[in-house]
């Protein structure tokens, strides 16, 4: 008789503390979120600080309030984009992310449509060889491509050195490999019907491309293209080796920052913040697909 | 059936691009490293010299504790971002309103240039302005600076690096651990299995191809570094954080010794080709072993 009520609370209290024990789990959840996600933005945060603020209100001690509500500095804006150089640099990489982007787009879909439909012997070799092109440290492509941009590749006086259409080729080398191994996945995964149905009806490899395959693989198509971009737009070691005026890019210009003595640190940041500002926007477009792109298709996100 | 030949029209530009950008200079640089060729030197023309600068090279302490260093930050960093990756992916795999936001919040960084990267860690740790150095000084008496100490110019771009990192295997992670099935954790609950248990056999080996592709990529990314490290410190202070590519690029560039610039690339490039295949075959064993 004295075991039954004694049972009976123990089943409440076990209940209440299963209860307590996901709430207190849930508040950790979100603590470990908060945090991390503190540490993660707060760089980012103190660069937009930097940026908005003149050389005298950059003095120490540090001050960590969001002054750019109330005041920016728009001098650190004006100053490298208009004024200087900048401005130049910011359309070179536009212009060399956007052609490289299409071109990259362009070449990987007709390679990989080839790869995953047709039974090419050497294939696999193809495929690997294009992987460790990607993974090889720029370094050891830097002097070779230099050589190759500056003595042997020329036309007359005309060299790959310093143009753009030298960076948007050279690029290729490690975004092509990245794009055909994201797009094999999602080719693969067409079926293959689909575009034999096509060609029975007569229609040519071109119809099958533009009708079958590029709708169908849209989804995956941007995101290649808006990775590709990203990682032209943030290439900087080559930039830096293999343009000197012309074709300088964004990231070749706030490199220079450093190297100038008696930096203007607010320039600086306002440099960085403006490269920085396509990744944010493009964020927002391909989160859930950053994983994917990262692990080159190997893992979905 | 299909023929061949249109499926190589469509792989020729790709190929010859590749072939153009990614073989032809390298046949070139195996010609050049065979040869004598400073631009500075009072001749300027090329000599030949056999496999002298592959010999210089295997003695060139420079450059071997360039390559050591690489090394060392390269095991650092990614066991670092592998631990802590897991261990955030293990504690943030639950659902909750407003997952969404956070997990955008953790791939900025995987967006942002290196370059950038490097010039955000340089206005957190410049002397005077910076919060690091500051509040490091003024909380716990410590002496911060990037110029001097080799230290923490190390642990700096450690820490630089795993903030850049670390949400590449916390959200790859993640995506394994979301996609794994629940039925083998229901029968090993059924038959008394506690939660070690559970991350032991099951979790662990279902996890593992995952694990085992984050940290090929990571290790390959983290001996490619340069940009970071050079906006950062410079490879300072005195060689301290030099690591091979920032070597190669701010050491041998300037000296225009291209013959044995040649030497060195061509080694370098053979080096992670090597490691790059042994790191494949591991994995691929490893993960058929895990199944």
């Amino acid at each position: 008789m004295t075991t039954r009520p004694a049972r009976a609370t123990s089943a409440a209290t076990l209940k209440r503390r299963a209860q307590l024990r996901r709430v207190s789990q849930t508040i950790g959840t979100y603590a470990v979120w908060i945090i991390s996600s503190v540490l993660t933005l707060f760089p980012i945060y103190w660069l937009i600080t930097v940026a908005s603020r003149s050389r005298v209100e950059l003095f120490p001690p540090p001050d960590l309030s969001p002054t750019f509500f109330q005041n920016i500095h728009w001098k650190n804006f004006t100053d490298p984009f208009v004024n200087g150089q900048q401005g130049d640099y910011l359309i070179n990489s536009i212009v060399i992310s956007t052609s490289h982007a299409v071109l990259v787009v362009i070449l990987a879909v007709m390679a990989t449509y080839a790869l995953s439909r047709y039974q090419l012997a050497g294939a696999d070799n193809v495929f690997f060889w294009t992987i460790t092109n990607r993974m090889a440290p720029p370094a050891a492509f830097l002097l070779p491509l230099f050589l190759m941009f500056t003595r042997f590749a020329k036309i007359g006086d005309w060299t790959l050195f310093d143009t753009r259409i030298g960076l948007i080729l050279l690029y290729c080398v490690f975004n092509l490999p990245f794009a055909i191994w994201l797009l094999k996945g999602i080719m693969d995964g067409i079926p293959r019907e689909l575009d034999e149905a096509v060609l029975v009806d007569g229609g040519n490899l071109w119809v099958v491309l533009s009708r079958i395959i590029v709708p169908l693989a849209a989804p995956g198509i941007a995101i290649t293209a808006l990775l590709s971009w990203v990682f032209a737009w943030n290439e900087y070691l080559f930039a830096a080796t293999l343009t000197s005026v012309e074709a300088r890019t964004i990231t070749t210009g706030l490199a220079e920052f450093v190297t100038v003595t008696g930096t203007s640190w607010g320039e600086m940041a306002a440099v960085g913040l403006v490269s920085l500002l396509p990744a944010l926007v493009f964020l927002t477009l391909v989160q859930r697909y950053i994983v994917m792109g990262l692990t080159f298709g190997a893992v979905k996100g | 059936m299909k023929s061949n030949r249109s499926a190589w029209l469509l792989l020729s530009p790709t190929l010859l691009i590749l072939f153009l950008t990614g073989f032809v200079p390298f046949i070139y640089v195996l010609w050049v490293g065979f040869f004598d060729w400073n631009t500075f030197s009072a001749s300027g023309v090329m000599q030949y010299t056999g496999v002298n600068n592959f010999r210089r090279l295997v003695f060139d302490e420079a450059f071997l504790s360039s390559l050591r260093r690489t090394l060392v930050f390269m095991v650092t960093t990614v066991s670092i971002e592998m631990i802590l990756g897991f261990a955030l992916a293990g504690l943030l795999i639950r659902d909750f309103p407003g997952k969404a936001i956070f997990r955008t919040i953790h791939a900025l960084p995987l967006m942002v240039a290196p370059i950038v990267v490097g010039a955000v860690w340089k206005l957190m740790t410049f002397p005077g302005f910076g919060p690091i150095p500051h509040f490091l000084n003024e909380w716990f008496d410590i002496n911060y600076n990037l110029g001097t100490s080799v230290s923490q110019s190390f642990w700096t771009i450690v820490f630089m690096d795993v903030w850049h990192w670390t949400p590449f295997v916390t959200l790859t992670l993640l995506a394994g651990l979301s996609a794994m099935p629940k039925e083998p954790f229901e029968g090993a609950r059924v038959d008394g299995a506690n939660r070690i248990q559970q991350f032991r056999y099951i979790t662990l080996p279902l996890l593992m191809p995952m694990i085992l592709t984050t940290l090929f990529l990571r290790i390959m990314d983290a001996l490619r570094i340069v940009d970071e490290v050079w906006m950062l410190t410079g490879g300072g202070p005195g060689a301290a954080t030099r690591y091979v590519g920032i070597h190669i690029w701010r050491v041998v560039f300037p000296q225009t010794d291209y013959g044995y610039g040649s030497a060195m690339s061509l080694l370098l490039l053979y080096f992670t080709v090597v490691l790059c295949w042994l790191l494949f075959i591991s994995i691929t064993q490893t993960g058929r072993r895990a199944q």
